[in-house]
């Protein structure tokens, strides 16, 4: 029975929390455990989730809840999971909340050696594409050309000169039980691919793109059309790695302007013909491979 | 109770079968590494049952201990120099979060240069963190603080991490005759880990959060006090072991033949043996000198340390670290110690074994006779090779 | 059950906890100061899909008699809940 809004826990876990209106990573959290309930222990590292959730005395999250350290989300996770078991405890969803830099950098040693012994635990990335908490300074997972205080966009650099990290194939690359991708701009996509996850044995590793008004300069009301719009242009894509396959779960019949997308944010405002033109580009040899080589849906 | 010859590194894997943690975590590091295999292949023989996790860095063996603290389960990791550099940030963490994890550190020089064998300036350097700490002289005092440890470290009043430290390769992989009691005994001894420190599925808690300027210092306060309660139930768990191993250990420090003494070294770990013996050969010679030895570095022994140093004329602390751009951190905690109680007695320092050099017999017999001639200072033993 | 506001705020040294471990879900001040604009729902319209109560970051739009309200303690006025309504039934209004 496929989740959707009426057919959703009613309870709320993630409430009174000081993120910033309109948070596409709170509302990912919010969703997430909505989806596990209260069997659903969770870690969050340092980042926004954590910052926003846990300030003695105002404790955010009614259900079991850590904070690790930065690196430290996979590898506590583990230590979670075998404690419980230990005590023949079963009935539990050890669950992580990270964000990019969470993950796909300072958290990429703990989550890899997660996989590879095949713990059984959830891993969620909330990728809002910088290290938002801290002020917008740039990650692995910032885009192409995306201006962050710390890869400031003026005459000489357009931005952010590097590509965003693949941390979606690079956990298929481990051969984990189950991997996808996902966004707050499909609710349904993603409430049911976590519960999906839920139900498997072993590591399972869900990206779920999460806006920041803040951070991507936009307005508060925008996150998730923004995050429906980055699908519907191509430059992130709804997907499953399970049993040694890539799946596509949603192909757009025709992509809706990457430049529309891109010049809606502030932090994109500052490109050039030239830089969407590349963007482009890049989108489009992603989705060459994507359809030769993935199942499509 | 068998008796078995093991090394400091075997011996303390005995005493954590006994005390029966439910997850290990540990990454492999000299001079440490027997341990983690002992403990893997007692997993494997079913002899400990326990949930062996193969961390990928030392910083996920804390991180996973954590984990396993937080829900409750009794929680094991180990490491050295290196690796206890790196899990640091996760040491006042441990610390911070109350949670009673046990780690044995096999005492290494920490780089630069690069160095396997053993001082102490890897856990001295940490002395800050937040963790009991614990100095082991030989193999039977290793295997008997792996079980102690555990139930200092639980006890509610403290809720505190402990590290207990073996010199490197000079206790960690020297042979001993040692006491291993049986699972009877231990469990006897040690009770389950109990705690509402904990997620629980039950009574949700949310943990390791944050706490700003108004709240922050009532906790740090807390676990200062949390620290400081070790000392009474060190001695407890001292008396309780006593009555069912047979063996009385002596609080955080251990006096030889100080309370005559005119000149006393204070030093920690296995170093201590030789000055026992050196002592012994200095008295027959009619030297009154004695020993006066550090087992516990926190919580700082310091009634203990003045109470032993009182009556001398001149006393010398011996440690493998130095605190650079100063002097050996034991000797600023000891001279702290003395100075409090208002003891006017004449203290020096001397930084030795650093990178595993070796002290010899004749150098210690040369410490008590240059404190006898009132020569004070910092000064390194080894300079110039062999 | 969802987080909570609670009447005692642990100051003294006695009410802290002895590590920072405490009860889940305990709250002590409300989102609501935060606003500029605030949401307001026209039952009328209002047809019960629910994309407003699935959308809302804070999670402040609750199932009510089949259709919607909100917990102005803890509304951001984010504007979320506006646009997401295909059916114009929510409008922003500003705050006095």
């Amino acid at each position: 029975m496929a989740l959707n809004a009426k057919s959703l826990n009613e309870d709320e876990y993630f409430y009174g929390h000081k993120a910033c209106g309109g948070c596409g990573g709170s509302l990912a959290v919010r969703i997430a455990l909505k989806v596990l309930g209260e069997k659903a222990v969770a870690v969050l590292p340092a980042g926004c989730m954590s910052a926003v959730g846990f300030n003695f005395p105002q404790l955010c999250f009614s259900n079991n809840a850590i904070i690790s350290t930065f690196a430290g989300t996979a590898s506590m996770l583990a230590g979670i999971e075998a404690g419980l078991r230990a005590q023949g405890i079963t009935n539990f969803q050890a669950v992580g909340f990270a964000g990019d830099g969470g993950t796909a950098d300072i958290g990429l040693q703990a989550l890899s050696g997660a996989i590879d012994r095949n713990d059984n635990i959830l891993y969620i990335c909330y990728d809002n594409e910088a290290y938002m908490n801290t002020g917008i300074q740039k990650s692995s997972l910032t885009p192409f050309g995306a201006k962050t205080t710390t890869t400031p966009a003026g005459k000489n650099i357009h931005g952010n000169l590097r590509p965003k990290k693949n941390m979606f194939e690079i956990a298929a690359a481990h051969d984990i039980p189950y991997a996808a991708t996902a966004s707050v701009g499909y609710m349904n996509d993603f409430m049911n691919k976590i519960e999906k996850a839920s139900k498997i044995q072993g590591t399972k590793y869900i990206h779920v793109i999460a806006p920041c008004p803040t951070g991507w300069c936009v307005e508060t009301d925008s996150t998730v059309e923004i995050a429906k719009e980055v699908v519907d242009c191509g430059l992130w894509y709804l997907a499953e790695y399970e049993n040694g396959e890539y799946t596509l779960n949603y192909k757009p019949k025709k992509f809706t302007d990457v430049g529309e997308y891109l010049k809606k944010q502030g932090r994109f405002r500052h490109l050039s013909d030239n830089d969407i033109e590349i963007i482009k580009c890049s989108r489009d040899k992603k989705w060459e491979k994507i359809n030769q080589n993935w199942r499509i849906k | 109770m068998a008796r078995k010859f093991l090394s400091g590194n075997e011996a303390f894997a005995e005493g954590i079968r006994l005390a029966k943690p439910q997850v290990i975590s540990a990454y492999p590091i000299t001079p440490q590494t027997i341990v983690v295999e002992r403990l893997s292949e007692m997993v494997e023989d079913k002899s400990l049952k326990a949930e062996f996790i193969h961390v990928e860095s030392e910083h996920s063996a804390l991180s996973c201990a954590m984990g396993t603290s937080a829900v409750g389960a009794r929680a094991f990791t180990a490491t050295s120099s290196q690796g206890l550099l790196y899990m640091a940030e996760c040491l006042t963490y441990a610390s911070g979060g109350r949670f009673p994890i046990v780690m044995m550190n096999a005492n290494r020089s920490t780089a630069l240069p690069w160095n396997i064998y053993g001082d102490q300036r890897d856990s001295i350097s940490l002395l800050d963190s937040g963790w009991i700490q614990a100095y082991a002289e030989n193999a039977q005092e290793s295997l008997d603080l792996a079980l102690m440890s555990y139930y200092v470290a639980e006890d509610k009043r403290v809720s505190t991490p402990f590290m207990a430290n073996l010199d490197g390769f000079v206790l960690t992989h020297t042979y001993e005759v040692v006491d291993v009691p049986t699972k009877k005994q231990a469990d006897e001894f040690l009770p389950p880990f109990k705690t509402e420190n904990k997620l629980d599925l039950n009574n949700p808690k949310n943990l390791a959060f944050s706490a700003g300027p108004a709240q922050n210092t009532a906790f740090k306060y807390k676990e200062h006090i949390g620290l400081l309660n070790a000392k009474e139930v060190i001695g407890e768990a001292e008396e309780k072991f006593a009555k069912i191993f047979g063996r009385k250990y002596s609080g955080l420090t251990e006096e030889y033949r100080t309370d005559d003494a005119d000149y006393i070294i204070v030093t920690l770990g296995s170093i201590a043996g030789l000055v026992r013996e050196t002592v012994d050969k200095l008295r027959n010679d009619g030297k009154k000198v004695g020993l006066l030895r550090i087992r516990y570095l926190r919580p700082f022994p310091n009634e203990e340390i003045a109470g032993a140093l009182k009556n001398a004329k001149a006393a010398a602390v011996l440690e493998k670290d130095i605190s650079f751009g100063n002097e050996g951190t034991v000797y600023t905690n000891v001279n702290s110690a003395i100075k409090k109680q208002n003891i006017h007695i004449t203290t020096s320092n001397y930084i030795g074994g650093l990178g595993g050099k070796n002290i010899s017999e004749a150098e210690i017999e040369n410490i008590f006779g240059d404190i006898e001639s009132g020569k004070t200072g910092v000064t390194f033993l080894g300079l110039g090779g062999e | 059950m969802k987080p909570y506001l609670r009447d005692k705020i642990p100051q003294s040294l006695s009410e802290i906890p002895d590590a920072p471990s405490y009860e889940a879900g305990y709250l002590i001040t409300k989102n609501a100061g935060w606003r500029n604009e605030k949401p307001v729902i026209n039952l009328d319209k209002c047809i019960g899909c629910l994309q407003c109560y699935l959308h809302c970051p804070d999670g402040v739009i609750f199932k009510e008699n089949g259709k919607v309200g909100i917990d102005y303690d803890f509304c951001k006025g984010c504007g979320i809940c506006r646009k997401i309504c295909k059916i114009g039934a929510i409008e922003m209004e500003a705050e006095k």
